[in-house]
């Protein structure tokens, strides 16, 4: 019944810069940031009428290759199982788009971009950004692509986190969203993490308060904010899945070294971060995370026409389903035509990125849905 | 309408006037809302506690929320539906007061529909063969059945007049029609309207 799935070819990162001085952003903080650039990437058509564009949000560590392949790469991007020919976000219908947030690294102005004012890397000159902030920026790019309205916004994690902001923000420019495993704000659990993660990078002698960038990185403590990160990403079940107490050696080591498959799966991770992710970046847009309050009746102030599809998994302990679930009252409170699932996922928060399958089911029928309108005979 | 419906699709479909805005509690794959929004243009919204139906509604197009029928009517503003229907699906609700007392208070209209335990076919089961009683309407055995309410046509009557809930309209269902003659004996299912 439906079309086989295909992979994206090779595609390219775009860049698109705004805000030059005096029409900076105007940030939560107070203070203004300019130029910004954004790096995005597109996928599918934007068809004549520019009804058929689909943003999609990247979580923390993400970045704006979302699918397909960078010439020479082996890996392909980070949602590349959800966005293709046929697949949930079927770029033979949608027009997708990803942006790297503000703050990031990986392509768009950030802490470790250059400051036109000193020529020096900002460090920590950035200012302190909110999710909010990083809306506002990409608003900037989907008015450049020439979109009035979203056909969707959607993204897991801090994506979701971004999609109802932009619900908040711009409720006329999006026709639907799509939050997955996120929720209306940081719970101090949330907070908490973020700042183990983040007082790992600062108690890092390299990180010489932020100014590390002609010399050494700060790497042991950012390896270390990732390896806590990692924890809260899989389930207790996960874990014993995948590593029980294997070890990786016949025998015990008796030393400090890493006996256990799951401590070397850890050092892994957290290894391989440092090299694709700025130290500072970590603690600007955990902070931005940290600052998110949508709580109440902040999400939905007044009436508005958005069709939601909320989403969670059943074993996400660190955006647990009672947190989706506040997102849903908000909806019923408000009469927004929406949709909740559950899906019984053992990968904890992990699973927005592994159960492609229960999530394509739902998503691909919910964006139809949208795009040929209301109307359920048609 | 289409000619495969069931007996109370048809007559709930029948019940609810065009443009409603109807929430099915317990809607299962959503067959019924589906009827309502094609047939009478309902705004239709669904409960279910099934991963698998939630798959197979949202697959028609249809809006349902993941979660059980108790906790599922808290918070909706009042009378947010002309309709809210419990069909077949009362028999398997813990806090009967709770969620009728919500049901009538988020929706103008109740359309309550379940199986007659007092059909003449329960009672000979239980009369001439001592067992609990299997039949057509009610075709669980003890161990497996979903559900923990078991009701006649005249305890419902009964119910509604200690709640003070209007009945509006009952329509007794046989196996393939309405019927009318001695309906607590001869009706398989009914479907109540009520109102508070």
């Amino acid at each position: 019944m439906t079309l086989k799935a295909e992979n994206i070819g090779l595609v390219k990162q775009q860049y698109f810069t705004f805000g030059e001085p005096p029409d900076e952003l105007k940030l939560d903080s107070g203070k203004a940031l300019g130029p910004i650039t954004l790096a995005f990437e597109t996928y599918g058509e934007l068809n004549a009428d520019k009804t058929n564009a689909i943003l999609v949000v990247h979580a923390l560590s993400g970045d704006a290759h979302a699918a397909g392949f960078h010439e020479g790469d082996k890996d392909p991007g980070w949602w590349n199982d959800m966005i293709g020919p046929g697949k949930a976000l079927d770029t033979g219908k949608y027009f997708v788009i990803c942006s790297n947030c503000l703050g990031g690294c990986r392509g768009s102005t950030g802490p470790s971009s250059i400051n036109p004012q000193t020529n020096k890397p900002y460090g920590l000159n950035f200012p302190v950004i909110t999710i909010a902030d990083m809306v506002r920026a990409q608003k900037h790019l989907i008015d450049h692509l020439g979109i009035k309205k979203l056909l969707c916004v959607i993204g897991g994690s801090m994506g979701g986190m971004q999609v109802l902001q932009w619900v908040a923000s711009f409720p006329k420019s999006v026709q639907s969203a799509i939050p997955i495993a996120c929720a209306l704000k940081h719970s101090p659990q949330q907070i908490a993490f973020d700042e183990v993660g983040r007082q790992a990078v600062m108690a890092d002698p390299a990180w010489n308060e932020g100014n590390y960038y002609e010399g050494e990185k700060p790497e042991r403590g950012l390896a270390v904010a990732r390896m806590i990160g990692h924890i809260t990403y899989m389930s207790d079940k996960s874990m014993e899945e995948k590593f029980s107490r294997k070890l990786k050696d016949k025998d015990y080591s008796f030393k400090f070294t890493t006996d256990f498959e799951v401590e070397g799966y850890l050092r892994y991770r957290g290894d391989n971060f440092v090299k694709r992710f700025d130290a500072n970046s970590y603690l600007y847009v955990t902070k931005a995370m940290d600052y998110f309050d949508l709580s109440g009746a902040k999400l939905i102030p007044r009436a508005i026409d958005v069709r939601f599809l909320v989403i969670s998994f059943k074993s996400d302990w660190l955006y647990p389903s009672y947190q989706s679930q506040d997102i849903v009252r908000q909806l019923k409170i408000r009469g927004v035509d929406a949709t909740y699932c559950e899906i019984n996922s053992t990968y904890g928060h992990d699973a927005f990125l592994l159960e492609v399958e229960e999530e394509t089911r739902l998503i691909k029928h919910f964006l139809k849905k949208t795009f040929h309108g209301y109307n359920i005979a048609r | 309408m289409s000619e495969k419906a069931s007996l109370d699709y048809r007559i709930i479909t029948d019940i609810v006037e065009p443009n409603s805005r109807v929430l099915d509690l317990g809607c299962g794959n959503g067959d019924l809302l589906y009827l309502l929004a094609k047939v009478k243009n309902a705004l239709v919204q669904g409960i279910e506690i099934s991963e698998e139906a939630v798959y197979q509604c949202v697959e028609k197009g249809l809006s349902v929320f993941h979660s059980d029928i108790d906790s599922g009517l808290t918070d909706y503003p009042d009378k947010s539906f002309d309709y809210v229907i419990l069909n077949q699906s009362l028999q398997e609700v813990k806090k009967i007061d709770l969620v009728m007392d919500e049901t009538l208070r988020v929706g103008s209209k109740a359309i309550i529909g379940f199986s007659n335990f007092a059909h003449i076919g329960a009672r000979f089961m239980m009369f001439f063969r001592g067992k609990a009683p299997i039949t057509k309407s009610l075709p669980y055995r003890w161990f497996d059945t979903p559900n923990v309410r078991f009701l006649s046509i005249s305890d419902f009557k009964d119910y509604c007049a200690v709640k003070g809930f209007k009945i509006l309209q009952v329509r007794y269902l046989g196996k393939k029609n309405e019927v009318s003659f001695w309906p607590n004996l001869f009706a398989l299912n009914a479907i109540f309207v009520i109102q508070k």
